[in-house]
């Protein structure tokens, strides 16, 4: 198996719209599960016979195979961009708001009630230091969201969408394997890449877990 | 002043925490609650800023019902000072003082200037404030625990167990600078433990409470020694009770004649009248613990039966010898201090 290094420097423009266009939906995917997943994880963690019943939905959700939940998309989104991210959404979920609620229960007892007891309302508590508390947590979930979407994008390659998984599909189809090598190499390093970026963001985040005395 | 009247809590699953609670916390004193575990003297702490809600009966702080009151801003008005400080991890210390004057909407700048003054007056470095709380030792913790707890100046402190997780040592150091700060502030406070003698040293009234949330006694140090109201207190409070109450007392007005000379022991003293030893005709010395008048009468019995000659070494507050207080004296001290004690009141 060789690699045409002529074949990538002819299509570097593809290569680059090809990884922006996979990032964007990894991420737009990501972002609206963290929006989805912040205030279910709440209802979750505050309403303990809700809890059950949302992490087993999205667990539910999480065993539809990815073609499947493309295809069911359909009738709905058509062959667009949509469809992949409602996709990649549904996905990010389980993660997301399992993380996000186990996050949330991390918070030590002590910590919210000498919160209630200074005279902090709920709402103020949830955001100033259930949240910062849990962020760790969250993170760890964000990252693992994030990675996980980074490599499912390529499934909707099906629905004409995919972003570098499109190289996947020439590739074998030609039995060409240069692109299919240069797409699964992009791919790992938009993940890895990516994971880094998280992780300094939430080494930034939480500057009371560095400089351990 | 705080005020109890006829107070009652019942949990949901029918345990019965305080049962008619009647009782007055005078302003700027500090009240102590005591009793063993499950005797209710957290929860009645509990509902005086509403962290629990009284079942029947009120509570009245200045003379406002607290149940009449938004909670949150009733909490923000009542110092808080809980065991093992429950501190915000993710705050620098600085941060964690600042809490309740950021919540009264002080504005950051102003609530940092009061949290580090506050820093300095509960004995912390201002370096101590740029830290994180895991950075700090228990004892510190509980120190920024006082400072957060006045930041707001608040006139009532509440304070559960709140020396109870740090050692022997610096638990009597926090003992000494709350009673420092107290003489200060003059703040009303109510203090939980289960420890009878930090309870014996910090109060200027103690509670008593027995399991299934009844008060049993409520009195002053002096008079709850001298004549416990029943069984259950006298056995809360000790075998060595009496000598407790010698804790209260002080030596001041205790006489004192001149050291002795040319007999079995004399005091030996350094070029500036301090004393340094108890000296034997044969050589053996004998360490020497001296005493000034704010020292109590129990550390002056304890100190008669160390010394081989039953005196007790006096000095002033520059430590120069002033006289000797026997044996006989201290215990005749002793003595009337307890029959004052069941006098009184």
């Amino acid at each position: 198996m060789t690699i045409d290094w002529s074949w990538i420097g002819d299509h570097t423009d593809d290569l680059t719209s090809l990884t922006l266009s996979h990032l964007q939906a990894a991420m737009t995917a990501v972002f609206l599960g963290v929006l989805i997943s912040l205030p279910l994880a709440v209802v979750a963690h505050r309403i303990r016979p809700l809890r059950g019943f949302l992490l087993g939905v999205s667990n539910v959700l999480f065993t539809i195979p990815s073609i499947a939940i493309f295809v069911l998309l359909l009738p709905v989104s058509g062959l667009t961009r949509t469809t992949t991210v409602i996709g990649l959404t549904v996905y990010t979920l389980v993660v997301l708001l399992r993380n996000t609620v186990e996050g949330l229960d991390s918070v030590p007892a002590k910590t919210k009630e000498a919160a209630k007891a200074m005279g902090t309302r709920p709402l103020r508590t949830l955001l100033t230091v259930e949240f910062p508390l849990a962020l760790p947590v969250i993170m760890a979930g964000v990252r693992i969201a994030t990675v996980m979407s980074i490599s499912l994008v390529s499934v909707a390659t099906y629905i004409g969408d995919g972003g570098l998984g499109q190289l996947f599909t020439d590739g074998f189809q030609r039995n060409f394997p240069t692109p299919v090598i240069a797409g699964v190499v992009l791919t790992i390093l938009l993940a890895v890449v990516a994971d880094a970026l998280l992780v300094a963001v939430q080494y930034v985040l939480t500057p009371w877990r560095r400089r351990r005395a | 002043m705080i005020q109890f009247d006829a107070v009652h809590k019942r949990f949901p699953n029918g345990t019965t925490a305080v049962h008619d609670l009647t009782l007055r916390m005078p302003e700027g004193g500090v009240t102590v609650l005591v009793g063993s575990s499950g005797c209710g003297k957290t929860t009645t702490l509990r509902m005086i800023n509403r962290m629990v809600e009284p079942t029947s009966g009120t509570i009245r702080v200045g003379g406002k019902d607290v149940t009449r009151q938004d909670a949150a801003e009733l909490r923000r008005s009542i110092g808080y000072v809980i065991q093992q400080a429950g501190l915000f991890p993710h705050r620098t210390v600085l941060d964690n003082i600042a809490t309740v004057p950021l919540l009264l909407g002080h504005g950051r700048r102003r609530a940092r200037a009061k949290a580090a003054e506050l820093l300095e007056t509960v004995g912390l470095t201002a370096e101590a404030g740029k830290r994180y709380p895991h950075q700090l030792s228990g004892g510190q913790q509980q120190r920024v625990g006082v400072a957060r707890a006045l930041a707001a100046d608040p006139p009532v402190l509440l304070m559960d167990e709140p020396f109870g997780a740090v050692d022997p040592v610096v638990r009597t150091q926090l003992q000494d600078e709350l009673l420092r700060l107290q003489k200060e502030l003059s703040k009303t406070i109510v203090f939980v433990t289960h420890d009878v003698d930090e309870a014996v040293r910090l109060g200027d009234q103690i509670a008593i409470f027995r399991t299934g949330g009844h008060l049993v006694q409520c009195a002053s140090p002096a008079e709850l020694l001298a004549r416990p109201a029943d069984d259950f207190v006298a056995d809360f409070l000790g075998a060595e009770r009496g000598l407790k109450l010698l804790s209260l007392k002080t030596l001041a007005g205790v006489p004192q004649g001149p050291a002795p000379e040319g007999e079995a022991w004399t005091l030996v003293l350094d070029a500036a009248d301090k004393p340094l030893h108890w000296a034997s005709k044969d050589g053996a010395e004998i360490p020497v613990r001296p005493l000034k008048d704010g020292d109590s009468l129990l550390a002056a019995l304890d100190e008669s039966i160390a010394s081989p000659t039953g005196l007790v070494a006096r000095v002033d507050a520059a430590g120069r010898l002033t006289g000797v207080t026997s044996r006989d004296d201290i215990h005749r001290h002793a003595g009337q201090a307890h029959s004052e004690a069941r006098v009184a009141a």
